[in-house]
């Protein structure tokens, strides 16, 4: 079964790409056995993620079905889910000494 | 299940046969690289410690080194000193000797210098490597097995494949009576609360998550975000986003076995099953904490294709990646990319780990060590160099 992106758990709010996809792309999305396709709106490189649902800024990123971070920007379904509009929340010695 | 390996006296069992030759102290590399190149059949451990450290530092250094030279994959050792290094030469004699097997040792600064300490430490590691290919590889159970698991160069197809198939192989592993070492510390900040939910009782569910905590402040009083450090410049370029997403892909390697217990860096882990030790996630000081703690093999999943083995513990380099496995072929020993496809499965993946590592530890020979890249290995420091 060939598919673009793979999405782990059900309450998943990102997709990850397994092949490169292309800008305006339809991705053959998994979730469990089944297949929902997703048009991206940017290139998503092997092995990056995409919003596989509107993501507004300050929600918890999703991903294993635990959180691996949160939205600094509105992510649009399809789009680039990555370090430019997801920050961490641990080891974060940089807001530590902010505010001290 | 059985696999061919070398009973040793104290109960352990070697998957390989060398003779040891171990630096004491960073100012002997040379005369260390100087006799393992001249006698096959030797291994050596070079390193960049043992002097001008704090006294906790120097522990972890005698620690490390006793760890080492106890590996059951080691026949005998002979521990390289140059005389003033301030780690505890006569200590790591003894801590070896205890293994029951032959110590030997060279002081260069008694010898004459590196030359003569050369030139006697290659006679005499003839003679023990003639000694050690007497013994012949016999059968044990795989309860003999102690793997050390790792993951390096990541990016997100080690936690969809290679990060659980190793988990597989961990249960299968433990439920045979083995034991599995899971290490990397940094890689739990963000998916503790799982591996805690793990631990077999409260007081290692504690444990786990005051290494973490301790791991988290250490990074943490840098005064800086600790991405592009963890998850390396790398791992943002393979796709991932934050530590938390890292982590949650690297504990998978856990499985679902029980954790038993936790133990400090390079610990031999008594309690034998699934268990946790502390380390750092950079390969020079994991690998080598394995090996210290008794490893006789290990596997380490990744995904962009890590090249570094170690001197006397097979390293087995398992990817998820068609990429890596092509652009990396010097390094990978097992590609499992056709789970992404969905044409193989985590489980039926797990088990093809699980009967490598058997094999391996018989005899079969690993991508890092056909191609003898090992060498750049360290002990792992809290402090300064002073």
């Amino acid at each position: 079964m060939a598919i673009d992106a793979i999405v782990l758990r059900s309450v998943d709010n990102v997709a990850t790409a397994v092949q490169n996809l292309k800008e305006g792309q339809e991705a053959a999305t998994r979730l469990d056995r089944e297949l929902i396709p997703v048009v991206v709106g940017q290139d998503i490189p092997y092995g990056h993620k995409f919003a596989f649902r509107d993501i507004k800024k300050g929600e918890n990123i999703l991903k294993y079905g635990e959180v691996i971070g949160r939205a600094t920007a509105d992510i649009p379904r399809g789009m680039h889910a990555h370090v430019q509009n997801i920050e961490s929340l641990r080891g974060r010695g940089d807001l530590q000494k902010e505010e001290a | 299940m059985e696999f061919m390996g070398y009973g040793r006296p104290d109960g352990q069992v070697g998957t390989r046969n060398f003779v040891g030759i171990l630096s004491a102290v960073v100012c002997v590399n040379e005369v260390v690289e100087a006799i393992a190149r001249q006698v096959q059949g030797t291994a050596r451990f070079t390193h960049h410690q043992g002097c001008c450290q704090t006294p906790l530092d120097i522990g972890l250094v005698n620690k490390a080194l006793i760890g080492l030279g106890k590996n059951p994959n080691l026949h005998s050792v002979i521990v390289v000193s140059l005389g003033c290094e301030s780690t505890d030469l006569q200590g790591v004699i003894d801590g070896i000797k205890a293994s029951g097997k032959r110590v030997e040792h060279l002081v260069v600064q008694e010898i004459g210098g590196a030359t003569r300490t050369i030139a006697q430490g290659v006679l005499l590691a003839q003679e023990m490597v003639g000694e050690a290919s007497k013994e012949q590889r016999k059968p044990f159970p795989i309860s003999k097995l102690i793997m050390g698991m790792k993951c390096g160069s990541s990016d997100t197809s080690s936690g969809l494949v290679p990060n659980p198939a190793i988990g597989v192989a961990s249960d299968l592993l433990v439920e045979a009576g083995g034991t599995s070492i899971l290490g990397e510390v940094t890689e739990f900040i963000g998916a503790e609360h799982i591996l805690a939910s793990h631990a077999k009782n409260k007081e290692v569910a504690d444990g786990i998550l005051a290494l973490v905590d301790r791991m988290e402040k250490r990074a943490m009083a840098v005064g800086e975000d600790i991405r592009g450090g963890q998850p390396t410049g790398g791992n943002i370029k393979g796709g991932l986003t934050t530590i938390e997403e890292k982590s949650l892909g690297a504990i998978a390697k856990a499985g679902s076995a029980p954790i038993q217990a936790v133990y400090e860096y390079g610990e031999f882990p008594e309690a034998g099953g699934l268990v946790v030790m502390d380390s750092p996630g950079r390969e020079p000081e994991i690998l080598t904490g394995l090996a210290a703690a008794g490893a006789n093999v290990i596997v380490f999943a990744t995904g962009r294709g890590a090249p570094q083995g170690f001197p006397f513990v097979p390293v087995i380099k398992i990817t998820g990646s068609q990429t890596a496995a092509e652009k990396m072929i010097d390094h990978i020993d097992m590609n499992l990319a056709a789970v992404i496809d969905g044409d193989d499965t985590i489980p039926d993946a797990g088990k093809r780990v699980l009967d490598r590592v058997v094999s391996v530890a018989s005899g079969e020979v690993t991508k890092a060590e056909l191609s003898g890249y090992f060498n750049a290995m360290d002990i792992f420091m809290q402090g300064p160099v002073i």
